[in-house]
């Protein structure tokens, strides 16, 4: 039986076990949500905005093992996806968007509502396709689904223009997929692995740096391994959280701008670096001449070779899917009947901690006056047993998150690392939520990134999903407020948050829950009694110090070394 | 240092914006780019100068792999290997008929396609440099149009790029 090309791409979806698709109609997917009307195997999320739908998506593949799929149409449609997009495409997620484009004859004429989807998207997809021939339509989304998630993952684009939608073809959903010209690494080189092991037994002050790699390939627990059996310290980036149980005693924390003392010493004056899953980044390095002015071996995993040497010398490249990497490592290393000189380590371990003794673990000073935006992070840690999938927007609040809320599992701090996306947060709880229907979610916020999806409170609203969110309302664009103070003056540049709304009503006109907490001694209740209400959105709006700074803080263009504590100032 | 960088790739409308965006967006310079299908029609070779540090030079190989649609890449620079580019030039036929002008031309092995009105239409194949070379000594005074196609390359004896 002949199909449409809509009904093709809905059954590829099925055929690919997509249970959500976040999107969005309009003009050029009419078919498309035509043939998505007619079936009830792929549920539609209706969102507020195409922004969200991808963030949305984005949140439901990197709290499982799952592609993210988002559906919108031409035009705005594209183009407001385009932020979501370059979200994932900067934190490696992999992911399906679906774009309607204008009838393959119109295109090109300028048409109503009409985009070079392909074109805008192209430095911020993994790869993408315009679809042509009706004939094409289940091939490339077989090898979309493929590409997003083999190798290193990404965003991947099936633009199809709307006449393609409604042609009519047989429907073979291909078993294997066959690109030529990509053919992603498996293995590492076993020649590499076993150097790597040398290096890393006669190591007199090792590191290991995990990255958000190492929670894409599903390798924690060989990382977790090869920790323990090496007696190494770890740090994991803000993409790792997770990597590497942070309650765990080897777990120096996170490193680079807001990292800890310790492991930002740690890495600068390491003698053998081995880098995981991790790319150099700057946040994550600061200033690469200062870093590369202590020598020291550097031994690099990672599935995409181009990450490899980009910003730093690397002595030992190994290109692999890490989890089939560290297992090869962990069974090199074990057929070695080595282990590293315990006394050389004792001797690292015993400047390890002196460095956190110095730093002072992370510490702030409470009051009973005003609340402090990291006693409600440490709150939330433990009122949620540090089991809960915390989401994140971007500035001092994730920054906050991201030291005070110790991650022993991955997958579970969705945050947008890489290229920083405010508004973030709460559509990507959405995503997280559903494919987690009975988890606890929470959206760690600010009053200014919430200010930038907040329009799906709606969603949240007509799905039923009981997400917290803790807005940490300290009146400024915090961070910008932070950079003002040190580095421009006290020049408080428009980052001052005027007339800002009543977020308990918005809530409640919404029809959620909201509460505002304005004394330190409310925060736990409040907490408390939120996560309570199974079934609810609960939105807590928490007045905090607006003066309140993140530390440690290594300011941008200097080195590690060069890191400043609360009380250096 | 100048490299020349010979690809592969899916001969697909839109291939060559992601080559050509990758180079502007990683802020890699490009000398010449040229493109053509192969003998197998599926594919496109394409021949890029560009310069850059060791370290730059690895992140281009790098980042030109890493696209989906290209297939194989060598850096021909790295071996033995030939470099030729076509330029045709246009001259005034008056410019063309002085013994100076014929000498110069025949010592870089140019071939008069054309004669007609008052121009003389030359063509030259020979590296770039070589090329580079010819205009410098006949002077932009004498030339009234010019074209080069950019640079093509191929290895050396058994050195070949091929799927």
């Amino acid at each position: 039986m002949e199909l449409t090309g809509a009904e093709i791409a809905i059954r590829c979806l099925q055929e690919e076990e997509v249970e959500y698709v976040f999107g969005y109609p309009g003009g050029a997917v009419l078919y498309i949500y035509d043939a998505l009307f007619q079936q009830e195997t792929v549920k539609h999320i209706l969102v507020r905005h195409e922004q969200a739908a991808v963030h949305a998506a984005d949140g439901y593949a990197r709290s499982s093992e799952k592609v993210g799929v988002a559906l919108v149409t031409s035009g705005p449609g594209i183009t407001n996806a385009v932020t979501g997009i370059a979200t994932a495409y900067m934190d490696s997620i992999p992911m399906v968007i679906i774009s309607g484009q204008v009838p393959s004859f119109a295109i090109g004429e300028d048409a109503f509502q009409e985009v070079d989807a392909v074109g805008i998207t192209r430095p911020c997809v993994k790869h993408n396709f315009l679809v042509k021939d009706v004939k094409d339509i289940a091939t490339t989304i077989k090898e979309a689904f493929y590409l997003a998630k083999s190798g290193r993952p990404g965003p991947v684009l099936v633009d199809i223009p709307k006449d393609i939608s409604n042609h009519k073809t047989e429907f073979v959903y291909p078993d294997t997929v066959n690109i030529r010209s990509y053919n992603p690494v498996g293995k590492g080189d076993s020649a590499e692995i076993k150097r790597a092991v040398q290096m890393l037994l006669e190591a007199k002050r090792p590191m290991v740096y995990a990255g958000g790699g190492v929670v894409l390939s599903g390798a924690a627990a060989q990382l977790t391994e090869l920790v323990r059996l090496l007696e190494f310290p770890c740090t994991n980036t803000l993409m790792g959280l997770g990597g590497y149980p942070a309650t765990d005693k080897q777990f120096v924390g996170m490193p680079g701008m807001h990292g800890t003392y310790e492991a930002c010493m740690a890495m600068q004056h390491c003698d053998v670096l081995i880098a995981i899953g991790a790319r150099f980044d700057d946040r994550v390095i600061g200033n690469v001449e200062h870093f590369a002015q202590v020598p020291r071996k550097i031994i690099h995993l990672d599935i995409d070779p181009s990450s490899i040497a980009k910003r730093v010398k690397v002595d030992v490249p190994i290109v692999g899917e890490l989890k089939l990497v560290l297992n090869q490592l962990l069974a090199e290393l074990r057929n070695s009947m080595q282990r590293p000189d315990a006394a050389v380590l004792a001797e690292w371990w015993k400047q390890i901690d002196e460095w956190r003794v110095k730093g002072g673990g992370l510490s702030y000073k409470n009051s009973t006056e005003i609340i402090k935006p990291q006693f409600v992070i440490e709150k939330l840690y433990e009122i949620t047993g540090g089991d809960a999938f915390v989401t994140s927007d971007v500035g001092q609040h994730q920054m906050w998150a991201a030291q005070y809320y110790k991650f022993d599992k991955p997958r579970r701090w969705i945050n947008s690392g890489g290229l920083g996306t405010m508004g973030f947060g709460l559509p990507a709880a959405m995503g997280v939520q559903l494919i987690n229907p009975d988890a606890t979610v929470a959206c760690v916020t600010g009053e200014g990134s919430i200010q930038m999806n907040i329009q799906e409170l709606s969603t949240c609203k007509q799905f039923h999903l009981p997400i917290k969110v803790l807005s940490l309302n300290n009146r400024y664009l915090g961070m910008v407020r932070q950079w003002q103070q040190f580095f421009h003056g006290n020049r408080y540049s428009e980052s001052y948050m005027d007339a800002l709304p009543d977020f308990v009503k918005l809530a409640e006109a919404y029809g959620h829950i909201g509460v505002r907490v304005e004394k330190p001694s409310d925060v736990e209740p409040a907490i408390k009694e939120a996560f309570a209400r199974k079934n609810d959105l609960v939105f807590m709006d928490f007045k905090t110090d607006p003066t309140e700074n993140v530390f440690p803080m290594v300011p941008g263009g200097k080195g590690l070394s060069e890191v400043i504590l609360a009380e250096d100032l | 240092m100048r490299h020349i960088i010979s690809l592969l790739m899916e001969n697909e409308a839109g291939a060559l914006s992601r080559v050509a965006g990758l180079f502007s967006a990683r802020g890699y310079n490009i000398e010449s780019l040229a493109v053509a299908p192969t003998e197998d029609p599926t594919l496109s070779r394409m021949t890029i100068v560009t310069r850059g540090s060791d370290a730059i030079i690895e992140q281009i190989n790098k980042q030109l792999n890493k696209l989906i649609d290209v297939a194989a890449v060598m850096d021909l620079s790295e071996g033995k290997h030939f470099e030729r580019e076509l330029m045709l030039v246009k001259v005034s036929a008056e410019a063309a008929t002085r013994e100076e002008f014929k000498r110069v031309m025949n010592d870089f092995q140019g071939r008069v396609l054309d004669v007609a009105g008052g121009a003389c239409t030359i063509e030259f194949t020979d590296t770039c440099a070589r090329l580079d070379e010819f205009l410098q000594v006949i002077g932009r005074d004498q030339i009234l149009e010019t074209v080069r196609t950019g640079a093509s390359g191929i290895g050396c004896g058994e050195r070949i790029l091929k799927l």
